[in-house]
């Protein structure tokens, strides 16, 4: 059984006996009196001109109440986003459509199956335009996707430039000249990052409801950030904050792909406003695959020059960052994630540019790593051939360059500080609990016996728990949204009169047990034992103000806050227990659900009678105010900076090109750890994501810019008889960014997984010449890719 | 049309469309919405119910082909309060992490178990390969599902296999 101590221990999660009983309730478990259900048409085409729509035969079916299309909500705008570069998204299709799944018409019906019928009375004639899909193309501006934009280029990041403000020095010409040198070895390839679709199982879902004798809306959403949608709702309606009320109950997997705004959120708000009866939509897994965002979907070349005895001189990247059609909430932004990452664990000079591009494909945004995996696979792999190409072994090379122990922070050529790190400790660590030498050992075996076996490395640095608050500058908060121009962490800590506590906090999962590690982090500070706290969570009417949940934010920062109102309250009670033991503050120690003297533990008050006195102002210190509370808010001085080492060992099947996954090791250190238990969870999950993109997933449109990959059939999943076990092994480097040196973990395993399982399949096919496979490694281009070598 | 079944040892009957789907009538008509809806086609499982004491798919039958049958769902696991020791397993070996997949991934694991209660990590695999998880990646889900097989023996669970902070 898990243990039932407090901070560092695994505790079995608070939220787990409603959800292994089915009695969890997400947003399409929610029914209401009067309910009616939408569906959407989507389009059908990628690019084209909407030359007549006729809603007039979908008005008179069955159960139908209203069929909205552009005109009808063309007053609210188009729909927000945090980085308005490019062109935003219209609520309806606006006499164009730029996508396929783009939504161009809204049925609202008494029952589900009515609207879904009544989208085959919908008449709409297309005048089809060509699509740009093909990213080089979209580059070059061949066709433009909208006329009012000046280029398909809506941006470029650069490594010195991305923040003029800062003054970055441009090491280009250091990269440059260092390719010049006599002894340089400098290794090239081009790579695809391919577009993924995030699949949380749970569909998102949307249930509003109006009422207009309080002029309030109360929004149910499968959402990460319900604060920047209860923004979105009031400023698109011109409504106060406290007359939008929205509500994340239970959310089935977030992943990034619920971090966004919708215009489905919107719309469905709208139809629930203007029919004064409440209103659900359901998203089908179909509906899903094109119309919730995307994510990755990069072309680039990634060139390495070093020594020949593997000393790294420099790094570039020269990549085209796919946008899709319109931008969303941080669209644009993403890249600029790998940009701060761009140099991973490593000390050199770095040239680093990514052109954002539009297309007309559905829009990408954050999935789990957002643009930190794609970063770190550009550069990891580049490593990796580079190893090859000067005989080195991955692990040495990487070792050879890395920032040392003692140079921490260490401040890169973006500007940032590494927090803290110990990166060939994790190196060495992991060399060892993986018997590295015995892996070497079998492969060689096995490679003498004719079989295709391989080892493959990967390292990552991640930044996240975003910081410092001066980031807003460049777009990072949710202003556009009405919130305030920060990412501050936000924690409630209140002691109930009956010693019970109540935990509000201004971040909430999607998975992730905040109920659990919430409860510890107040449990450790005041004692009271876990089952007699409570932490609620995704409701805007509770939560003084939250940020929500993304950037593997959630601990480090929120947590942070949390962790200092526990403080606050802890002192409080202090006083009071100092009053009731007539003694002074500064005395009292709290042990065992109880406070007393230190030095006297035979005279003590329990956690009951300072919780009871604290609501009744006689038996309190007259210096101290009724009730048993704090709120405070936390604003990081900079991100947290986790990191790691993964390692796969796979086999290759030399005539189907079928790939085993025999081993799979990792070293993760996301500083001070709450509860083993989750953390391994969390990279457990990461790293079948980033298996899941090297292995399997792939998010296709033809070139008209047909969605290929629509189903679960066509868009395979990792399923558990694909994955092998996991061997997770730790190094603790605390973070000196927040109290509890904590680092985030959510995407740590997605961002060091892809890489280091293509290494390991190149690794095996290596003998044959193969230098490089693009992603997903399905069987047929593992082959493809052999037949090549050996022709 | 009217339907007729057992759900959760209780009987039941509905009036429905013929072309009502049968997780619709659980979700929908019993309200029993433990059971999921997640891609409608048959590839994630979280609808998985026992049928007739086989696990099906609910989202790909419709309630008239379960006219008589009898049917369990993740409501009716648990006996009279007391977890089945594959709830019990997830919990005490993280099995689930957002909880969506879950209740359609602890019936097809329980009926795993009913047909061999001391299943190898491969064949445990396999059993569950056609319910999908996007969360836990499969490692603790396999050591829940080890973990009931264990308690379902009569034997000791093996610890966990997260390492504790020293």
């Amino acid at each position: 059984m898990a243990t039932t101590s407090v901070m560092g221990g695994s505790v079995r999660r608070r939220e787990d006996p409603a959800l292994i009983q089915g009695y969890g309730e997400y947003v399409d478990d929610l029914t209401r009196t009067g309910l009616l259900h939408v569906a959407f048409l989507r389009s059908t085409v990628a690019r084209a001109k909407i030359t007549r729509l006729d809603t007039s035969a979908a008005k008179g079916m069955p159960g139908v109440i209203a069929v909205y299309t552009h005109e009808d909500v063309a007053h609210l705008g188009p729909l927000l986003a945090q980085v308005p570069i490019g062109k935003l998204r219209p609520l309806l299709a606006a006499g164009e459509v730029n996508h396929v799944g783009e939504a161009v018409a809204m049925v609202v019906a008494e029952t589900r199956y009515q609207a879904q019928d009544a989208l085959d009375g919908i008449e709409v004639d297309y005048d089809i335009l060509p699509a740009v899909i093909d990213l080089k193309k979209a580059a070059s501006d061949e066709t433009k996707v909208h006329d009012e934009l000046e280029s398909n280029v809506i941006h470029t990041w650069t490594y010195h430039g991305y923040w003029e403000a800062l003054g970055l020095e441009d090491q280009t010409p250091q990269v440059d000249a260092a390719m010049e040198r006599d002894d340089a070895v400098v290794v090239s390839l081009e790579m695809t990052n391919q577009r993924l679709i995030p699949v949380a199982i749970e569909p998102r879902s949307v249930l509003a409801e109006y009422n207009p004798g309080y002029s309030c809306f109360t929004v149910h959403s499968s959402t990460q950030v319900p604060h920047a949608l209860g923004g979105a709702l009031a400023t698109t309606f011109g409504m106060k904050s406290t007359e939008v009320r929205v509500i994340a109950p239970e959310v089935g997997g977030g992943f990034g792909s619920k971090l966004n705004v919708y215009n489905d959120e919107i719309l469905v708000a709208f139809a629930a406003k203007e029919l004064g009866r409440p209103v659900k939509w359901t998203k089908t897994r179909r509906e899903a695959a094109g119309s919730t965002i995307h994510g990755r979907g990069w072309v680039g070349t990634a060139t390495l020059v070093g020594t020949k005895d593997g000393q790294f001189l420099g790094y570039k990247l020269d990549a085209i960052a796919d946008m899709g059609a319109y931008s969303q909430n941080f669209t644009v932004a993403i890249p600029l994630l790998g940009l701060w990452i761009a140099s991973g664990q490593y000390k050199m000079p770095i040239s680093w540019t990514v052109a954002c591009v539009v297309t007309n494909t559905m829009t990408t945004d954050a999935y789990r790593g957002a643009g930190r995996p794609e970063a770190i696979y550009y550069l990891e792999r580049i490593i990796d051939a580079y190893a090859r190409e000067i005989g080195m072994d991955p692990f040495e090379v990487r070792k050879k360059n890395f920032w040392q122990a003692d140079e921490f922070p260490a401040t890169m050529g973006c500007g940032f500080s590494l927090d803290s790190g110990n990166y060939a400790a994790a190196v060495d660590k992991l060399i060892e609990v993986s018997d590295y030498a015995g892996m070497r050992q079998r492969q060689e075996k096995a490679r003498a016996e004719g079989r295709l076996v391989g080892i493959g490395v990967g390292s990552y640095v991640e930044v996240c728990g975003f910081g410092p608050a001066v980031l807003a500058e460049i777009g990072f908060s949710w202003a556009n949204y009405g919130l305030p121009a920060s990412f501050n962490g936000s924690g409630l800590v209140r002691v109930n009169p009956d010693a019970t506590a109540t935990v509000v906090i201004g971040t909430g999962p999607t998975g992730q047990g905040h109920e659990t590690t919430w409860a510890q982090i107040v449990g450790d500070g005041l004692g009271i034992p876990v089952e007699d706290i409570r932490v609620l969570h995704g409701d805007t009417r509770e939560h003084p103000m939250g940020i929500g949940t993304f950037g593997s934010r959630s601990v480090s920062v929120d947590g942070t806050a949390t962790f200092e109102a526990t403080k606050k309250v802890r002192e409080k009670a202090a006083k009071i227990a100092a009053h009731l033991l007539e003694a002074a503050a500064e005395d009292v120690v709290f042990e065992d659900g109880a406070a007393h003297i230190a030095g006297s533990p035979e005279k003590s008050v329990t956690w009951k009678a300072i919780a009871k006195s604290a609501y009744q102002a006689h038996t309190s210190p007259e210096d101290v105010d009724s009730g048993l509370e704090a709120h405070t808010s936390f604003s990081p001085g900079n991100a947290t900076w986790p990191f790691g080492t993964h390692m796969a060992m796979v086999e290759v099947d030399p005539d189907t090109g079928d790939v085993e996954i025999l081993e799979y090791h990792t070293v993760d250190d996301c500083g001070n750890v709450i509860s083993p238990m989750i953390v391994n969870g969390q990279v457990h999950g990461g790293i079948a994501q980033g298996i899941g993109q090297a292995m399997f997933e792939d998010a296709i449109y033809d070139a008209e810019g047909n969605m290929l990959t629509g189903s679960l059939l066509d868009y395979p999943l990792p399923t558990a008889a694909d994955l092998p076990s996991f061997d997770l092994h730790r190094t603790v480097t605390p973070s000196p960014i927040n109290p509890m040196g904590v680092k985030g973990i959510g995407e740590a395993g997605t961002i060091g997984a892809a890489h280091t399982m293509v290494n390991a399949v190149v690794d095996a096919v290596a003998p044959l010449g193969v230098k490089h496979i693009d992603m997903p490694l399905r069987p047929k281009r593992v082959w493809e890719a052999m037949q090549e070598a050996r022709a | 049309m009217n339907v007729s079944m057992t759900v959760n040892g209780r009987s039941v009957s509905a009036d429905v469309e013929p072309r009502t789907l049968l997780v619709h009538l659980i979700r929908e008509n019993l309200n029993l919405t433990g059971t999921h809806v997640g891609c409608e086609t048959g590839y994630c499982g979280a609808c998985t119910v026992h049928l007739d004491g086989k696990p099906v798919k609910s989202c790909t039958m419709l309630a008239a082909q379960a006219e008589g049958a009898t049917i369990m769902t993740i409501e009716g696991l648990a006996n009279n309060g007391e977890l089945h020791p594959v709830q019990e397993g997830f919990w005490e070996r993280h099995g689930l992490q957002c909880g969506f997949c879950t209740p359609g991934m602890i019936m097809s694991a329980a009926a795993l178990l009913q047909a061999n209660n001391n299943p190898s990590e491969e064949e445990i695999r396999h059993g569950i390969e056609g319910n999908l998880c996007r969360c836990t990646g499969y490692h603790n889900i396999v050591r829940a599902v080890e973990y009931a097989g264990a308690k379902m023996r009569g034997e000791e669970p093996a610890a966990p296999d997260w390492e504790e902070v020293s």
